[in-house]
């Protein structure tokens, strides 16, 4: 015999990593499935991956830099540029935050009907994110070449940090989320509201220096804020890094996902039963 | 000796329902749950507890199968087989108790789980393979043997929408057979297609379980149970009411659908009846009766036993018969006007016979729903009227001198018929 499955209840809230690894194909069709899925019956398909950052970030050019007068906070970086490195990281991190929260209710009729760890859709659709990250990702090249900008090494370096940081932080809301959602779907309406507000609570379409310094921290509560800033200050080379309170965004990252994850865990055994 | 492949040791589970009923499942907004909080003080303070009622989905249910038996579970809507099903295959997590399963497990609890409209049949079968747990190079190396079951090879590029509910469950169902588990756990999928895939499905299902796989599976259709099950388990309440060789439970079981109309009386009236007299009871027997299976060569006496509150004068009397429940198709209707036979009932008990000539009706379960009136009064409201009042069982239609039988399955009924060459 060589698979033995004990089924009773369970107390303890371990993660089961020899399952997860048994399981990692379906991790990848979830994520395949949801590409494939995204963009069918659409005239111009996957294009949509690159104009959506394009056209905000066009119009958040000539609305909040021509028209109301935001800068980049520096006189070599020109504000699309600027604002496209905001936009890029916000949107892979917003979208997966509302992929992942709404990842369980939106495969309600498989989870009614077959087993197989519960965290796979969550975790998964953070990475179909990562696809329109990279997607819109050939836009921002372009802008460089546009602009004749030449980004710094440091910050070509960090950019692997930076989505490694974006993905947790947006795993361990995503996945509380995800399982509060289960139970309350309110969840599915407050989260057009976050992703709304946090656009503005984080520093995508201002630069951070507009915040008087003393209170600077309470951005960096905010994990996008240490991604975003960092990104700006090493790729555009605004400004060194903020290290100790890019050090504080990742704490907060770090913490939330190990608490997203542990309220998942403990919510996923009545999964089945009242979604 | 080795282990048996399933053992399953004191499972329960419990859900519950009551006042939290009041809400879908699933449904529940955080509105509600503000509700309950602001409830929660008051029932303190008034000692009035919301009721709050614990439903015992599986109690107690212990049982073991060893490797390459084919168990079929039978029981009513809601005896806990599917319950059962969901714990086993892990989607559901017991209260109680345990269950260990010693092997692959697959389980299949529904056709074409995951199945996304916008995807293609190619792009379904490897998605739905997935998460049935095989792994890419199984799906991709048993590819053409599921297509070539499925039968769709020509729209395997076409979006699974525009299939029709028949392919869609022949893809479906293809998947699902070519798993090549140790355990296969079934639930009722064979409720859709059309009769000749109904016949393969069964076919690869018996294919699997002579392979030396064992093989969990529930169905309402007891000619497929009985045509690939060797042992069964007879769920009521949650509980296991009886296990063992398929024949005896199976029978049993049968011969207990006729023992629920006994509180006829009690149940409640779907319709507002006038209540002047009510049926309390209704027998259905024929000659040449075997483990209570209705002979329908013979013809069936049908007995009502009414209890009058006063003498009703006028009174006819009639019973639709339906296939399975009172939602099945209409069988035969029955009605006493028919014959020009009016009843005058007199105050305490009543009896009443219909005789029918040799229905042959199809072997299965059927249902009677009935009531009494007062002729022309159709719309003043009926005397009683019941749905599902009784249910009986006809023995499969055995045809004279040849191996072949008549269920539900077949047709509605048995004309005599020959058949002839022109010279």
């Amino acid at each position: 015999m060589q698979t033995e499955v004990i089924i009773k209840p369970r107390k303890r809230l371990a993660i089961n990593w020899a399952e997860l690894f048994e399981y990692r194909e379906l991790f990848f069709y979830f994520a395949w499935r949801n590409v494939k899925v995204r963009y069918k019956q659409t005239a111009i398909g996957i294009s949509w991956a690159v104009l959506q950052p394009l056209i905000t970030m066009i119009v958040f050019t000539l609305f909040f830099n021509k028209a109301v007068g935001v800068q980049s906070g520096s006189q070599d970086v020109p504000y699309a540029i600027f604002s496209y490195v905001g936009l890029l990281f916000w949107n892979y991190f917003s979208q997966a935050l509302t992929q992942a929260g709404n990842s369980l209710v939106d495969n309600q009729a498989i989870i009614t009907k077959i087993y197989f760890p519960r965290i796979i859709p969550p975790l998964s659709s953070t990475i179909v994110s990562l696809i329109d990250f990279g997607f819109a990702s050939i836009v921002f090249i372009g802008l460089l070449f546009y602009y004749n900008f030449v980004p710094s090494m440091l910050g070509l370096i960090l950019v692997i940090p930076a989505i490694i940081m974006t993905f947790i932080a947006a795993s361990g809301p995503g996945l509380f989320l995800a399982a509060l959602n289960v139970k309350y779907r309110d969840v599915k309406q407050v989260l057009p509201f976050i992703v709304q507000t946090g656009l503005f609570l984080t520093p995508v379409i201002y630069p951070v220096s507009q915040v008087p310094q003393q209170y600077q921290w309470i951005l960096y509560l905010n994990p996008m804020t240490g991604v975003i800033n960092a990104m700006r200050s090493s790729f555009l080379g605004t400004a060194p890094i903020n290290w100790p309170l890019t050090a504080l965004s990742a704490t907060v990252a770090i913490v939330t996902f190990v608490g997203g994850l542990y309220y998942f865990k403990g919510r996923e055994k009545e999964f089945a039963d009242i979604i | 000796m080795s282990k048996s492949i399933i053992e399953v040791k004191g499972l329960s589970k419990v859900y519950n329902i009551g006042h939290e009923q009041l809400v879908a499942p699933g449904t529940m907004t955080f509105r509600d749950t503000l509700v309950r909080i602001i409830h929660k003080p008051v029932e303190l303070l008034t000692g009035h507890k919301l009721q709050k009622e614990k439903f015992w989905a599986l109690k107690d249910v212990s049982f073991n199968v060893e490797a390459g038996e084919v168990i079929g579970i039978i029981g009513r809507n809601g005896s806990g087989k599917s319950t059962m099903l969901k714990v086993l295959s892990r989607i559901v997590e017991p209260t109680n108790g345990k269950a260990i399963l010693r092997g692959r497990t697959a389980s299949l609890l529904e056709v074409g789980t995951g199945f996304h409209p916008e995807l293609t049949g190619r792009e379904n079968v490897f998605f739905n393979g997935a998460i049935l747990g095989m792994s890419r190079k199984e799906i991709k190396s048993k590819f053409d043997e599921i297509v070539a079951f499925s039968e769709i090879e020509q729209f395997l590029d076409t979006p699974v929408k525009f299939y029709s509910s028949g392919m869609y469950v022949r893809l479906a169902f293809a998947v699902a057979a070519h798993l090549d588990p140790d355990i296969l756990i079934v639930d009722e999928v064979l409720a859709v297609g059309d009769a000749a895939f109904q016949e393969k499905c069964l076919g690869k299902m018996k294919d699997v379980a002579s392979h030396g796989r064992t093989v969990l599976f529930v169905s309402h259709n007891m000619q497929s149970v009985k045509a690939l099950c060797t042992k069964a388990i007879w769920m009521e309440k949650g509980r296991i009411r009886e296990m063992g060789d398929l024949e005896t439970v199976a029978d049993k079981y049968s011969t207990s659908s006729l023992e629920s109309n006994i509180d006829l009386a009690k149940r409640k009236r779907a319709t507002a009846v006038t209540g002047e007299a009510m049926i309390t009871n209704i027998t259905v027997t024929s000659a040449n009766q075997k483990n209570n299976l209705i002979d329908s060569k013979k013809p069936l006496h049908i007995e009502f036993e009414i209890n009058a509150k006063k003498d009703v004068k006028n009174v006819i009397l009639h019973c639709v018969i339906t296939a399975g429940t009172a939602m099945g198709a209409h069988m035969l209707s029955l009605l006493s006007e028919y014959t020009n036979s009016t009843f005058d009932l007199i105050k305490g008990k009543n009896t009443i016979t219909c005789i029918t000539a040799p229905t042959n009706l199809a072997g299965g379960v059927y249902a009677i729903s009935c009531g009494m009136l007062h002729p022309g009064k159709e719309m003043m409201g009926h005397i009683d009227e019941v749905y599902d009042a009784a249910t009986f069982a006809v023995s499969d239609y055995k045809l004279e001198d040849t191996d072949s039988y008549i269920n539900q399955r077949d047709a509605a009924f048995y004309v005599e018929h020959k058949w002839q060459q022109k010279q």
